[in-house]
């Protein structure tokens, strides 16, 4: 039987010396969702991202993507799996060295054939794509504003045209009018390019406005998952916590506003 | 249930039709397939009819990339004047074709034209000057905030300077004697052959003596402690520039100039000339005991002999440099630092810079050094 899940986690154990980070944590994405992971600063969502895209080992568990098992490869071995994601990091991590064209046409240029111009113009196209002016292509990652810099690296993360991307807190530093334009990007970026998501946040506007489903991570466990609306009237008292401050109440109403 | 969702295609393809003008895109139109696809495009462009209608109905896969060449290839038949249409392409492909020609980039996005030969050197000559220009000026602030401190010495930063001294000066002392020994080991060596030809022996001090304490010591010296501590200095305020700690001290009240140069520029004043005393005894001891091995002069009749050869004027030219070298490596290895922009790679170009520059600088007064000593017949 083939899985139909783009990734799926199961009994996943990790742990930094004493420090239990995940105490069993199972759950699935499926393909063309956007799945998103939350939880309160320190829970171990960042961590459980970077074992999703081989730069941390777990414990024990396993972690399949794209039907494949990923804990426990090398570098060699994940890099057929890590042409098919993009990953965007929380702070861009876009090499300073290089303009954000050249940012997106080296990752053309390392895994295709392509002549130099056509890597170009297909940086441009994804440059495009997110939203960034044609002419912020030429400038380097410190001319850009924080927001600048985000879509330019969810345009190299897109470079190689993935099917699922990882985005570690897509909107975190940006004021609330950037964060609304990465809210729409996001959406639109799935329907247009049938991407699967998934990505860490709290921002709760974002998980509103944009996540299909959503995982809340606490004490080492995956406490509820499930559609917002569905969460938000969960009985566990972490994800009430979570849903119900004063902060996730501004959200949901504003949600229901919008619809 | 999708076993086709994550099984990977093989190709793309694109072929010339039944009718003369109707080609046949095939395959998977994605990222990793279309290198192939270039070259045969440009071919079929070349001999296609004049209505030409591209058939997509065949492709199974199709990605941003892939609407990208499809637009790029309508586009290119269009400008050679013939009329495109693209048929059989599915609702959702339809789609994403749609979406990149809109945010296609305009005619030669990207591509600014490589400058000429004229241009480069006219740039770099330009960037010359603009670096000496910049250095001068740093000479002269470093100059004013020397003096303002000395009016009010509160602003002085002991610590700071303590630290830097013996960071460049008591750590540097293994080294810096272990080289100009060696150094002073090998001269004696490839003297002694020539001394011994024609009998005097006893010169090796001379030779020993004189070149040590007027040229090697202080120049092997400065090279070192540029080699060691300017690299650091460049690096360590470039760093801190681009982690925005400059700016930081400068918000809550305290002159980055004040903290992290001034204390440089006189913990290296200070410490160099104190190292090149020290490194004139290690190379005088290295020439010491190889006269003694290869020419049996004596430790006595070397010291002897060398309280004649070197006069204290030799002595104090030689240490006289030293100030200057030390302030030339500090101001250059500061101002490299401050140069720095933004990236991680521009604080390794300006560390590597800050070398060669001060190395250079220090060779280049040294010469100037020797010019104005043989005018002014200092012996």
């Amino acid at each position: 039987m083939v899985d139909s899940n783009v990734i799926a986690v199961r009994d996943l154990h990790t742990r930094f010396g004493s420090t239990v980070v995940h105490d069993g944590v199972s759950f699935a994405v499926r393909h063309g969702e956007v799945f998103a992971l939350v939880g309160a600063s320190g829970c171990g969502k960042s961590t459980l991202l970077r074992e999703m895209i081989v730069l941390q080992a777990p414990v024990s568990g396993s972690i399949r993507v794209f039907g494949q098992e990923v804990t426990g490869l090398d570098d060699n071995e994940a890099l057929a799996l890590r042409r098919r994601w993009g990953v965007m990091f929380e702070r861009g991590a876009l090499f300073s060295a290089l303009t954000v064209t050249e940012n997106v046409a080296t990752v053309l240029e390392e895994h295709t054939a392509l002549s130099a111009v056509l890597r170009t113009q297909l940086a441009a196209v994804k440059i495009a794509l997110t939203g960034l002016p044609p002419d912020a292509g030429p400038k380097y990652p410190n001319e850009l504003s924080g927001g600048m810099r985000k879509r330019a690296a969810l345009a190299r993360a897109l470079a190689l045209d993935p099917e699922l991307l990882f985005l570690d807190e897509p909107t975190a530093g940006l004021d609330p009018l950037s964060a609304s334009g990465i809210d729409e990007l996001v959406r639109h970026l799935r329907d247009a390019l049938g991407l699967t998501i998934m990505m860490v946040t709290h921002d709760l506007d974002l998980l509103w406005r944009t996540a299909d489903r959503v995982a809340v991570l606490g004490d080492g466990h995956i406490l509820g998952v499930g559609t917002m609306p569905e969460l938000a009237k969960s009985e566990h008292p972490l994800v009430r916590e979570y849903f119900y401050g004063p902060r996730g109440r501004g959200a949901r109403e504003q949600a229901w506003k919008q619809k | 249930m999708l076993p086709s969702a994550f099984a990977q295609p093989v190709s793309a393809d694109i072929l010339r039709g039944e009718a003369p003008s109707q080609l046949r895109c095939q395959g998977a139109w994605i990222t990793r397939m279309l290198a192939p696809l270039e070259e045969r495009i440009e071919s079929l462009i070349a001999t296609v009819g004049e209505d030409v209608r591209i058939d997509a109905s065949a492709l199974t896969a199709f990605d941003t990339s892939g609407a990208w060449l499809l637009h790029r290839t309508v586009l290119a038949l269009r400008a050679r004047g013939r009329t495109v249409r693209v048929e059989g392409l599915r609702p959702e492909f339809e789609e994403l074709l749609r979406l990149v020609a809109s945010r296609a980039p305009p005619a030669g996005a990207g591509q600014a034209p490589a400058p000429s030969l004229l241009t480069r050197v006219g740039l770099a000559a330009w960037e010359g000057l603009r670096q000496a220009l910049g250095l001068l000026s740093f000479l002269g602030e470093a100059a004013t905030v020397l003096s303002r401190s000395i009016r009010e010495p509160r602003r002085i930063r002991w610590r700071a300077i303590l630290y830097n001294m013996q960071t460049a000066g008591f750590e540097a002392l293994p080294i810096t004697g272990l080289l100009t020994f060696l150094l002073g080991v090998v001269i004696a060596y490839q003297g002694a052959e020539q001394l011994r030809r024609v009998g005097a022996n006893i010169y090796i001090a001379d030779l020993v003596g004189l070149s040590m304490v007027r040229e090697l010591a202080p120049l092997i010296t400065a090279i070192i402690v540029a080699g060691r501590s300017g690299s650091a200095y460049a690096a360590q305020i470039g760093t801190m520039k681009v982690t925005e700690e400059i700016d930081a001290l400068r918000t809550i009240g305290i002159a980055p100039f004040d903290l992290l140069v001034l204390p440089k520029v006189v913990a290296l004043a200070v410490v160099l000339p104190l190292l090149t005393v020290y490194t004139d005894m290690m190379g005088i001891l290295g020439g010491m005991i190889m006269a003694r091995a290869q020419l049996q002069v004596s430790f006595a009749t070397f010291v002897n002999r060398l309280d004649q050869a070197v006069s204290l004027t030799s002595y104090l030219v030689g240490i006289g440099k030293a100030p200057v070298f030390a302030v030339t490596i500090a101001l250059v290895g500061c101002y490299q630092g401050f140069c720095v922009t933004g990236s991680a790679e521009s604080v390794g170009r300006r560390t590597t810079v800050s070398v060669v520059q001060s190395i250079f600088l220090v060779i280049l007064s040294d010469a100037l050094f020797s010019i104005a000593f043989s005018w002014l017949q200092l012996w």
